[in-house]
């Protein structure tokens, strides 16, 4: 029999990574928040690879740890081993990436949610949801109902999941955990629009049949960047990783047992991600590919469950046992987990708004792969703003909308909701057009001012940034009115390093801009250098070597802001708006884009479309004005 | 613009012709061409489907003007994308008019200039490129011109542009796979064959750019001054261009002390002529507000004719006038090469970029005179069929592109990491898309609109 089981501002349906930071958000921002979980012993699972970031990931850890996220801080705490990603091609393009132990994450998030403040966790499956008036009904399996003023939906890949390996189907969540069976129907019946995607995960196999003798070794980096800014955690390299490759005999094991695949024989409906292929799909795809590098990555360090990135695939067991068996190293491997491939529910996120609310359901919240994204890190990110957005709309404030230019969270966003996606969405550093701005190393500069404003930063925290700002700006007026003298140790240096030597004196920031110099090189001819953390170099160096650059991109930004603040009215009817072709009509009515520059990115709306809205809110202003 | 006003003009050259249209759009159109069009088989248009055509009578006001062929497009398959009717009466400007009169008298409203281009670019029927096009079509005034702006519309300018931007976009897509995936054995992309994509659209984008200035001579006609000594024959030239006494001519030194205006046509080029003061100092007023005038001129004209007399010696005025020319496009046209030659013509050879003998007075060299016009303006080996930037905002973001390309280069040779030379090459690509109206900011509608000053 169904019972009142309580009231609360907040309620998120899922504990993943989304989950937690939507959780988090919300409570600290001072609403009653409730966590709803299949699994309490799951929370902030990793179901695919033990590691957080990656390129353009490692840029969403460091904006959400700037924005108050936790994601940062608890992977930086459990990190095995850390690397820089990509030094060498640009720093708009470093990003960080830490494999992390699977376990201990899970068991720091789960504490930390237990002793957040406001923020109850609860290991019950939501089966219906409903709305009554003002309210949100949730009601659980076993009956309880809760009534809530907004609700995040974060279910991940337990929405209706399904798994499937060769012939072999069954519901499941992910790592055999229960799905959420019941939930969808209510979310049809509501009138969200549903669809079908599916990912996959590779096999674990036990570190000690593995031979690793003729294995490259993988370490970390010397000097790890911490994801967090706040500096909580001295992150220490644990575990190695280790490189091996598929050969033509594991090929030819998987095209002659192709039709063995529920991918290839048709079974499964939902769409793939195409950054993340299965090793059948790569073979298939890049049929002249005669090898396909795999990494071997440990699950933490009380474990010896390794994990087998790129050879993802829902073949049948026996068949996957074969073509492991056929890399070097893995000859005797013992399988623990078999590989396997996850479909499940999503929401098409063109239903969406900007602060990840429904157009048509006032304080209903999407965040994370139910959003149509795949991914840790772009979960956690959208959590992030969807719990924000919660509390402030409880709160009665408006939401935060981060644009495109801000970071590569309103960039995914803005992606999903206004582009939208036909297969799991993964960030990528392309995907930005402001990149050379939107940088991992200045995520705090860009949005720890924001972070502070909404309250999810400190006071002590931001006092701290507001420090370091101070000493860039003391750094970068030494270094313009600094005058290095001309030396033939110096100059002999410059032409090492392949640019001109220098004549009588320069000044060092002039030294700076060149691509082939440094700080580092520049020691010891640099007699006035105060001592100061690398990170103030840092900012310095990349503020001077790419300022032309970084103003041509600020330019960009000014330019496509004007377009962006011309808001659109909500209750616009687009049929009615002479001149727009049908396509256009029926692409602005379903994706409903909040402004003007919103709407010339949605594909389908042509320039010409543009101009006849523009028209037409020019004149409905110049009516207003009257 | 867009509140579906029904608009109508006259859609063929205002001039006598052998057959006058007057195109009514928008979605009144059938029911005003019903009240001023009386079809011979009792029909109304309001009834008739897309693309047919009616034989009947033309009324004004009960009286009947003239018979003629109305012809009906339904929305949205029609030239504005919305319901149309063209009225084809007897060509002669008084029935026409009378036609558009009688439109304009049942409820249309009178079509601005470029009006029913706008609405086929608003309604989605053509894009930026064609619509710009079609604006040069309707400005051409020589068959070159009339060519070039076809071939845009055809798409050629479209092509060529999307070619470009493909092996930047293509390289781009290289350099963002090697960036995202770094675990994927994506190779590095040499410096030099990023330099070697670079500098080709470079290239390409330079010669759209050359041929957009060849092209102008064309569409859009040459500012170009006559300059000369007093009484070497400039207005006599002037006349002999232009086809009629235009300027005062006498053996008088100073008779012409106004700029004489005159477009002609040489050839395909069109010439924006000004005859001008002889230039010389003197006391009189005018006469000297006139060389003044002339020399201002001088500076900013794209072409500079200077006219020196064959059978006189080079006076220190005419070398003072070929050092002025210096820094500009000099034609230098010798007259009087019927009277016995006196002057330095190699001199004259040495300081200009070209230069020709005629007798203005019997219209000896006039062939010759053309022929130089047009290799020292390059239209001769304009080539009409080849794509052609035909419009300011073409040639900008053109230039934009070369502008970001030129900035990759820069980054590529300076050693910048790739990350700064891949935004500069994002940034020519958008460019190049945004030429061909893909993706289209305010700033570009209101740029075109600001074209559409020629009715159609």
């Amino acid at each position: 029999m169904k019972y009142e089981a309580g009231k609360i501002d907040v309620a998120v349906i899922g504990a993943g990574h989304a989950g937690i930071e939507a959780g988090l958000a919300a409570a600290r921002l001072g609403c009653k928040t409730e966590i709803f979980t299949i699994n309490l012993d799951w929370v902030g699972n990793m179901p695919c690879n033990p590691s957080i970031g990656g390129t353009s990931k490692g840029h969403l850890v460091r904006e959400i740890d700037a924005l108050g996220g936790e994601m940062g801080i608890a992977a930086d705490l459990n990190t095995l081993q850390s690397r820089m990603l990509n030094l060498g091609k640009g720093p708009a393009v470093h990003s960080p990436r830490a494999q992390v132990d699977r376990r201990e994450y899970c068991g720091y998030m789960k504490s930390v949610l237990e002793k957040q403040e406001n923020l109850y966790l609860r290991q019950a499956e939501i089966t219906d949801l409903e709305r009554d008036g003002e309210e949100w009904v949730l009601t659980t399996r076993l009956e309880a109902v809760y009534r809530a003023k907004c609700v995040i939906l974060a279910t991940g890949t337990f929405l209706g999941g399904r798994v499937y390996i060769g012939d072999v189907s069954y519901e499941s969540g992910p790592d055999g955990v229960f799905p959420a069976t019941e939930l969808s129907k209510s979310l049809k019946a509501l009138g969200l629009p549903l669809r079908r995607f599916k990912t996959g995960t590779p096999s674990r196999v036990n570190r000690r049949s593995i031979d690793f003798s003729n294995l490259e070794l993988q370490k970390g980096d010397e000097d790890v960047v911490p994801f967090s800014f706040s500096g909580k955690a001295v992150v220490q390299n644990k575990m190695d990783c280790y490189i091996t490759y598929t050969n033509e005999e594991t090929k030819n094991i998987i095209l002659s047992n192709l039709h063995r695949s529920p991918l290839y024989s048709g079974k499964i409906d939902g769409v793939g991600p195409r950054y993340c292929p299965s090793i059948e799909d790569k073979i298939v795809r890049f049929a002249e590919k005669e090898r396909h590098q795999i990494f071997i990555e440990p699950c933490g360090e009380n474990t010896d469950e390794m994990y087998l990135q790129g050879l993802s695939s829902s073949l049948p067991e026996d068949v996957q046992l074969k073509f492991l068996r056929s890399i070097p190293g893995l000859e005797n491997c013992e399988v623990m987990r078999t590989a396997y491939a996850i479909e499940y529910d999503c929401v098409d996120p063109l239903s969406l708004k900007r602060s990840l609310e429904f157009n048509d359901f006032d304080g209903l919240y999407g965040a994370g792969q139910f959003n149509g994204s795949s991914g840790y890190e772009e979960a956690a990110a959208q959590g992030l703003i969807a719990g924000i957005n919660a509390a402030r709309k409880v709160q009665g404030k408006a939401p935060l909308e981060l644009d495109r230019a801000s970071s590569y969270i309103g960039t995914l966003i803005d992606d999903l909701v206004t582009k939208g996606c036909s297969d799991p969405y993964r960030m990528m550093t392309s995907r930005s057009e402001y990149r050379l701005l939107l940088r991992q190393d200045n995520a705090d500069r860009r949005l720890m001012p924001i972070g502070h404003e909404i309250g999810l930063i400190s006071d002590e925290q931001f006092a701290k940034f507001e420090n370091k700002l101070k000493l860039i700006d003391e750094e970068k007026e030494r270094v313009k009115k600094t005058v290095i003298k001309a030396s033939d140790e110096l100059n002999a240096l410059l032409v090492s390093r392949e640019t001109s030597p220098i004549d009588g004196g320069i000044r060092l920031s002039e030294l700076l801009r060149r691509p082939q110099a440094d700080y580092k090189m520049l020691t010891p001819f640099d007699t006035t250098r105060p001592i100061l953390p690398r990170e103030i170099f840092e900012q310095v160096e990349i503020d001077i070597k790419y300022e032309g650059y970084i103003r041509r991109q600020q330019a960009q930004v000014d330019e496509m802001r004007r377009l962006e603040v011309k808001r659109i009215p909500k209750d616009i009817n687009y049929s009615e708006l002479g001149g727009l072709r049908l396509e256009a009509v029926e692409k602005l009515s379903k994706i409903r884009p909040e402004n003007v520059g919103q709407a010339s990115r949605i594909s389908g709306v042509s320039p010409a479309d543009i101009s006849v809205l523009l028209i037409h809110l020019e004149k409905e202003g110049q009516k207003n004005d009257r | 613009m867009q509140d579906n006003k029904t608009v109508a003009a006259i859609a063929t050259p205002n001039s006598a012709g052998g057959i006058g249209i007057v195109r009514i759009s928008g979605k009144d159109a059938l029911k005003i061409a019903d009240k001023v069009f009386i079809a011979a088989s009792g029909k109304h248009l309001c009834d008739s489907e897309g693309y047919k055509a009616h034989f009947g009578t033309i009324i004004d006001s009960g009286e009947p003007v003239d018979e003629g062929i109305a012809l009906v497009f339904r929305a949205p398959k029609s030239y504005t994308g919305e319901d149309v009717v063209e009225i084809s009466c007897h060509g002669g400007l008084y029935v026409t008019k009378r036609t558009l009169r009688a439109v304009l008298h049942a409820g249309a409203q009178p079509a601005p200039a470029g009006e029913f281009t706008k609405r086929a670019f608003l309604n989605g029927r053509i894009d930026l490129a064609e619509a710009e096009s079609v604006m040069a079509l309707i400005g051409a005034q020589g068959e070159q011109a009339a060519s070039a702006a076809f071939n845009t519309l055809e798409g050629k300018l479209s092509q060529k542009i999307s070619q470009t931007a493909h092996s930047l976009i293509s390289v781009c897509a290289h350099m963002s796979a090697w960036v995202d995936y770094p675990d994927e054995e994506i190779e590095e992309i040499s410096p030099n064959e990023l330099k070697s994509v670079f500098t080709t659209a470079k290239t390409e984008l330079l010669k759209m750019l050359q041929s957009f200035e060849n092209g102008r001579a064309v569409t859009q006609g040459v500012d170009a001054v006559i300059v000369g000594r007093p009484n070497v024959g400039k207005s006599k030239l002037m006349n002999l261009l232009s086809g009629y006494e235009r300027s005062i001519v006498t053996d008088i030194p100073g008779t012409t002390r106004d700029i004489v205006e005159e477009t002609v046509k040489i050839g395909d080029i069109i010439l924006r002529l000004a005859d001008t003061a002889g230039i010389r100092s003197t006391e009189n007023e005018v006469e000297s507000i006139g060389v003044s005038l002339a020399k201002k001129r001088l500076t900013r004209a794209q072409l500079v004719i200077a006219v020196f007399d064959a059978a006189q010696e080079l006076t220190e005025e005419d070398k003072k006038i070929l050092a002025d020319c210096k820094e500009k496009l000099t034609l230098a046209v010798i007259n009087k090469s019927d009277l016995e030659k006196c002057a330095d013509i190699d001199y004259i050879k040495d300081n200009t970029n070209a230069s020709v003998l005629i007798s203005a007075k019997n219209g000896e060299g006039f062939e010759e005179l053309e022929k130089t016009l047009a290799t020292l303006l390059g239209t001769a080996d304009f080539d009409p069929s080849a794509a052609a930037l035909t419009t300011e905002r073409q040639r900008l973001c053109c230039e934009r592109a070369v502008d970001n390309i030129e900035e990759a280069l820069v980054a590529l040779e300076s050693g910048m990491t790739l990350d700064a030379v891949n935004v500069c090459a994002d940034c020519a690509v958008e460019a190049l898309l945004e030429l061909t109206g893909e993706r289209a900011g305010e700033a570009v509608v209101n740029e075109v609109f600001a074209q559409f000053c020629v009715g159609k």
